[in-house]
């Protein structure tokens, strides 16, 4: 059976895929991220709150470094008025006051005005005065949009596989003399990694990081300061050299929001990464998920998922077909958000155990079929880091044997592994020799994806059969049981996580008949237009 | 490069293994030969290669050659030495701690408890301070354990708790009175910095002052922690990495044991 690749060519499976299971898999996600939406639409939360302050304008931290969204929505929260939407109340401040949203989040900050105590003026009328705010951020988010086309074009954008590659000094400064260093040498997506903590802090940290730990904080202008750095290496490389941060844990649309203003490129976006890993709020993290992936397929951003990491618990043979469920599932609520499908950086991992015999040829398959049953995505591939150890010379075959497979089935997101994955944060040498072995693989088996082809009937056929037949039956029970349940019973990672445990449930809100949020309303409406 | 690796010129050096003056071992006993790489923060060239090498000849070496040097970015060179090193040892002064146990099996473990403690054992782990990797102490505690070896969870005669990652000394104390704990299990992964020293004599510190320090076994684990540097911090034992279940719980059992003093 011919499909269409992701340049709209036709292509013929090489596995001999059962297509139309993957169909019926297909819509099975489907209806699983159906049943979850309904529950999404009618809560809020406290970051998608926040998210909504910050898209108006409201930015900085008072004395105490507490940042202006948080107070305005605790103080919102605090009266339960949070139901209503922030925007309806800094809406009808305005009508009440003429003042910004952030001269009145400055206000409420002083304990000068008490948002939930103005008498509410006509509906339509705060609407229509939010409105014109939100319209001018969109405005601002599309030309951000518009601009990194624009450079794409000017420097052509690479083919093949982006050689993805982090950051982790835990000072933004050094980081980006690692970045400019690492895209000389040939890196095209630089990430820089977050502090340890901040996936589990309810706020968003403000200004630039110069000491933190095990990465830099998420914040604006962390995010400005290295979006200025890659622009300047771009311009002297003739190459744009893309970035990306992580918009996960308990602030996940609020992250979003501030990638969308500093035009990163690429954002970690999953919930149920967040869930297994970080042990948030499953009802939680879900609905933020949502919004955060409105705002980076409204901002042209392609999002990251986190499959890969079931298999750095979980065993990555075992659990082959976990990961598969996983991606339709993604796929689905990444749709409902109105990403495309080229804006989905779906997640898989080259993690079996090196003593597996055939193991590559089991990686090969698993990779080989991600390909094809999600042809217009450009495929997140991780590299091992559960089996790396302190020898480094093995590990740099391990990564050989892993860079030999993106080459071969075109993944299109190619996170770097590096030889001294198991010891520390890789020093500058390191990346260069992962970004050498790379480009030698990359360059020397450059078209042997067109050259080879499956046997018919052999291994590598019978072992994607199976884990689509597992992946399908396993999202047939999920479709029974409801995605909650199923995370509740340890289906993903073999990690169990109960529906109201977990941080951040109290950041839930059910939303009220008088419900406004004036950026669902606009982004849905061009992005299901299909312009963007 | 010079002539130095493939020089055939005899070199005076007795070639009889002395346990009490062992150097490296390249291709002959006593040659001294080590391999290193590092980068220096200048631009390559000439003068950047005899930078490599005395700094070499400072560290050691004799003879060092720079076998390959490679520019990493403007102001940053990477280098490959070999050299000999001039320094010897006396391994027969070597002295090490390790935590010697006996790896048992999962089934004799779950009898050793059966026979000589009469109860399950309550065990509480987790990775502490601002520590969010989970992969070690899922490791060791999670069901499915690691490379096929059960962790705790699976152990009919172990009660296993995991409280994940990012859990506080305070909150991990405060359970693991609650739940009596006999044995805590404190993973540590990041290491930036250090912080995992002052993380680990942070817990140690907060036992002692709830009084429930002697009560308890307590082991920590990571890529790197290792014996010598846990028993330093005031633990029990320290496991570095490729540790399984087994082996710690072999440690914690006949530990309890040889406390209570039944036998």
């Amino acid at each position: 059976m011919n499909r269409l690749n992701e340049k709209g060519k036709q292509f013929k499976s090489k596995l001999n895929l059962d297509f139309t299971l993957v169909n019926k898999a297909r819509q099975t996600a489907k209806k699983i991220a159906f049943e979850t939406q309904k529950f999404i639409d009618v809560h809020t939360t406290t970051t998608i709150e926040r998210t909504v302050c910050r898209l108006l304008g409201i930015d900085g931290v008072d004395e105490f470094d507490v940042p202006l969204p948080n107070i305005v929505v605790d103080h919102i929260n605090m009266k339960n008025r949070l139901g209503s939407g922030v925007a309806n109340l800094i809406g009808n401040a305005i009508l009440h006051t003429n003042l910004t949203p952030q001269e009145i989040a400055k206000k409420v900050a002083r304990n000068e005005l008490d948002l939930t105590e103005l008498s509410l003026k006509d509906i339509s009328d705060i609407k229509a005065t939010i409105n014109v705010i939100a319209q001018e951020t969109l405005v601002k988010i599309s030309q951000n949009r518009k601009k990194r086309e624009n450079l794409l074009q000017k420097y052509s954008d690479k083919e093949g596989p982006l050689i993805y590659v982090i950051v982790a000094t835990g000072n933004i400064y050094e980081d980006i003399i690692q970045a400019h260093a690492a895209a000389r040498q040939g890196a095209d997506v630089i990430a820089v990694i977050r502090s340890t903590v901040q996936s589990l802090l309810d706020y968003v940290p403000y200004g630039a990081t110069t000491e933190g730990f095990g990465g830099t904080y998420a914040t604006q202008e962390n995010f400005r300061l290295m979006r200025k750095a890659l622009d300047k290496v771009s311009e002297e490389l003739g190459r744009y050299i893309r970035l990306t941060n992580y918009c996960s844990g308990l602030c996940m649309p609020e992250i979003a929001a501030m990638g969308a203003f500093e035009r990163l490129d690429m954002m970690l976006n999953d919930a149920l990464y967040g869930i297994l890993f970080r042990d948030i709020n499953m009802k939680r993290t879900i609905i933020d998920q949502y919004f955060s992936r409105m705002i980076n397929a409204y901002a042209g951003v392609i999002i990251n998922t986190g499959e890969d990491n079931y298999l750095t618990t979980a065993d990555a043979y075992e659990a082959a077909h976990t990961v598969l469920a996983s991606e339709f599932i993604n796929e689905q609520f990444a749709l409902l958000a109105g990403l495309r499908e080229e804006q989905m950086g779906l997640g898989h991992a080259f993690e079996m155990n090196p003593d597996l015999e055939n193991g590559f040829l089991y990686e090969l398959a698993q990779a080989q079929m991600a390909r094809e049953i999600f042809p217009k995505a450009p495929l997140k591939y991780m590299p091992p880091t559960k089996f790396m150890t302190g020898n480094i010379f093995k590990g740099h075959i391990q990564d050989a044997l892993f860079n030999m497979i993106t080459i071969m089935t075109n993944q299109r997101i190619h996170l770097l592994g590096m030889l001294t994955e198991a010891i520390h944060t890789p020093f500058m040498s390191d990346r260069a020799l992962s970004i050498e072995n790379a480009r030698y693989i990359f360059n020397n088996m450059k078209s042997i994806g067109d050259e080879i082809e499956f046997k018919k009937g052999g291994l590598m056929e019978r072992r994607v059969d199976e884990v689509l037949h597992k992946a399908f039956d396993l999202l047939k029970e999920i479709e029974k049981e409801g995605l909650f349940k199923t995370i509740e019973k340890g289906i993903f990672a073999s990690i169990i996580r109960s529906i109201d445990g977990g941080k951040g449930l109290d950041g839930v809100v059910k939303k009220e008949k008088d419900y406004f949020n004036p950026f669902i309303e606009l982004m849905n409406r061009e992005l299901t237009k299909g312009g963007n | 490069m010079g002539g130095g690796q493939y020089s055939t010129e005899k070199e005076a050096f007795d070639k009889n293994l002395d346990l009490t003056k062992i150097k490296p071992y390249g291709d002959t006993m006593n040659d001294g030969k080590i391999q290193l790489s590092f980068t220096l923060p200048v631009e390559d060239g000439d003068k950047a290669i005899e930078a490599a090498k005395e700094l070499a000849e400072k560290m050691g070496l004799k003879d060092p050659e720079v076998v390959y040097h490679s520019s990493l970015d403007k102001g940053f060179t990477f280098f490959v030495i070999y050299g000999k090193i001039i320094h010897s040892l006396d391994y027969t002064k070597i002295q090490v701690e390790a935590v010697e146990v006996e790896a048992m099996s999962k089934d004799d473990i779950n009898t050793y408890i059966r026979n000589k403690i009469g109860r399950k054992l309550v065990i509480l782990g987790a990775s502490t301070g601002t520590d969010a990797h989970t992969v070690g102490i899922d490791a060791i505690l999670n069901m499915k354990g690691f490379a096929g070896h059960y962790g705790l969870e699976h152990y009919e005669m172990i009660e296993a708790f995991n409280l994940g990652s990012q859990v506080t000394n305070e909150e991990f104390v405060k359970k693991a009175i609650e739940l009596k704990a006999d044995v805590l299990l404190v993973s540590q992964t990041v290491t930036q910095k250090d912080i995992h020293i002052k993380n680990l004599t942070q817990l140690v510190d907060l036992l002692e002052a709830e009084g429930i320090r002697d009560k308890i076994i307590l082991i920590c684990g990571g890529a790197r922690i290792n014996n010598e540097l846990a028993k330093e911090l005031g633990y029990d034992a320290g496991f570095g990495p490729g540790t399984y279940a087994e082996i710690v719980a072999s440690f914690f059992i006949k530990e309890h044991v040889r406390r209570k003093g039944y036998n």
